[in-house]
């Protein structure tokens, strides 16, 4: 009879080290998603094609080629990170890049008249974007935003392949150790399910709030 | 450490064969991505509640749960089950089912499109299910499409590194393989990369080009 308990502890564990990743890498990947997302609609022709660089490089490699690079090439630049930091350095700037886009385009699609109105009320450019624009693309982006979300979040299984302790990473340790491959792997299944549904669950209160007061205008 | 130009020219035949191995597996999960994803739009429309709803729960959980720990579970848990499939296979059903499950929100939004009348019509000359969607619905909902589905073939490819994964070996483990053989990352890392890179570009201008044939017949 095998011990399960220490198993399950193990499991949670590595449930833990993904949760972990998926919350540091969702804050890097707002932040990027934000930066270039703006940089690509700069007045500024450099920093434009900086960001559409960025965002192209980022959207044309896969996460897998990507995550490799920063662990095993980096290094010999001189700069060596912890498997947990090149992780969350990976995903973040790769769904910072998907969700670049998602920013351009819910800002686009705020209609032409807001931006002639603060111009007439003589906004700065920084209290039109805080106060008008933000306010009303920021409801737009938050679904697909939802959904980067989970899709970063499966990605973190990659990170078990640079030998991070993740989810699925330990539990590729208890098929080892026990033999038994259907008990871990449906056992992650479920848990990876449940933490995709408690992301769309918090986006979809997350939108509710957000679009608080916005009844009228949309 | 250096980039070693020959070193590079050495190992380029190796990751081009991977790479054949590569286009391959997308080409072929992608088949079965287009087909089942048909498949599943069809059968969460169905009447019964007792296909439609577990055909739903099943699409939301293969989304919902990453291709990595699919591909384990295929490629250690069916052969358990008697199921004994080889790595490229095991791959392609892991690669084509995931997917399948996002070409069906695809097809479903086409098939959303398709205007109520046409639905009625078909009633009206007496047409059975089966015939209202081969000859009516689906010929209307699935050439607009087209762009969408292609984006997906796109995702898809970017995918096949997990695949070394389980063994096969595709342009990704070519280059794990050639890395740990000499100790020199750079190289195979970053060729790579731009293959990658190189295959994405010139798939965004078959894109363009497809948005531009089917694209107007989303209107």
């Amino acid at each position: 009879m095998t011990d399960w308990s220490g198993y399950l502890t193990l499991i949670l564990q590595g449930a833990l080290v993904t949760a972990q990743l998926t919350v540091m890498g969702c804050a890097l990947a707002l932040v990027a998603a934000f930066v270039a997302g703006l940089g690509r609609l700069a007045p500024f022709a450099p920093l434009r094609w900086l960001a559409t660089v960025y965002i192209e490089f980022f959207r044309g490699t896969s996460i897998f080629v990507q995550l490799f690079w920063v662990y095993f090439v980096l290094p010999f630049a001189g700069i060596t990170l912890s498997p947990l930091m090149a992780g969350v350095l990976a995903l973040g700037l790769n769904v910072g890049a998907y969700g670049a886009e998602v920013v351009r385009g819910a800002i686009l699609s705020v209609p032409k008249d807001q931006y002639e109105a603060t111009i007439a009320l003589n906004l700065t450019r920084l209290q039109r974007m805080r106060h008008v624009i933000l306010p009303q693309a920021v409801p737009l982006m938050l679904p697909t935003f939802g959904n980067n979300a989970i899709e970063l979040l499966k990605a973190t299984a990659v990170v078990s392949l640079i030998s991070l302790s993740d989810m699925t990473f330990q539990a590729q340790v208890v098929r080892a150790q026990t033999g038994n491959t259907l008990v871990p792997f449906l056992a992650i299944l479920i848990l990876y399910f449940a933490m995709a549904s408690l992301i769309s669950y918090a986006v979809r209160l997350l939108e509710r709030r957000m679009t608080r007061g916005l009844d009228g205008v949309r | 450490m250096e980039w070693d130009w020959t070193f590079a020219a050495e190992i380029t035949p190796v990751l081009l064969e991977g790479l054949k191995l590569t286009l391959l597996i997308t080409l072929l999960s992608a088949i079965v991505a287009a087909v089942l994803g048909l498949v599943f739009a069809v059968a969460r429309r169905a009447q019964s509640p007792w296909v439609a709803r577990p055909v739903t729960f099943l699409v939301e959980f293969i989304r919902g749960t990453p291709l990595l720990v699919q591909l384990y579970f295929i490629f250690y848990v069916l052969p358990g089950a008697g199921i004994l499939l080889p790595p490229l296979v095991a791959g392609v059903i892991g690669m084509g089912l995931h997917y399948a499950t996002y070409t069906a929100e695809v097809y479903r939004a086409g098939i959303e499109n398709v205007a109520r009348g046409q639905w009625e019509a078909a009633r009206a000359t007496n047409l059975t299910t089966r015939q209202t969607w081969a000859h009516v619905i689906l010929p209307q909902a699935v050439p607009p499409m087209i762009p969408a589905l292609a984006n997906y073939l796109i995702a898809l490819f970017k995918e096949t590194p997990l695949l070394s994964a389980i063994t096969v070996l595709e342009m990704m483990n070519q280059a794990k393989l050639v890395a740990n053989s000499s100790y020199r990352y750079i190289e195979p890392m970053t060729l790579v990369g731009v293959f990658f890179l190189a295959m994405s570009l010139v798939s965004v201008v078959l894109l363009r080009w497809l948005e531009h044939r089917f694209g107007r017949l989303a209107k």
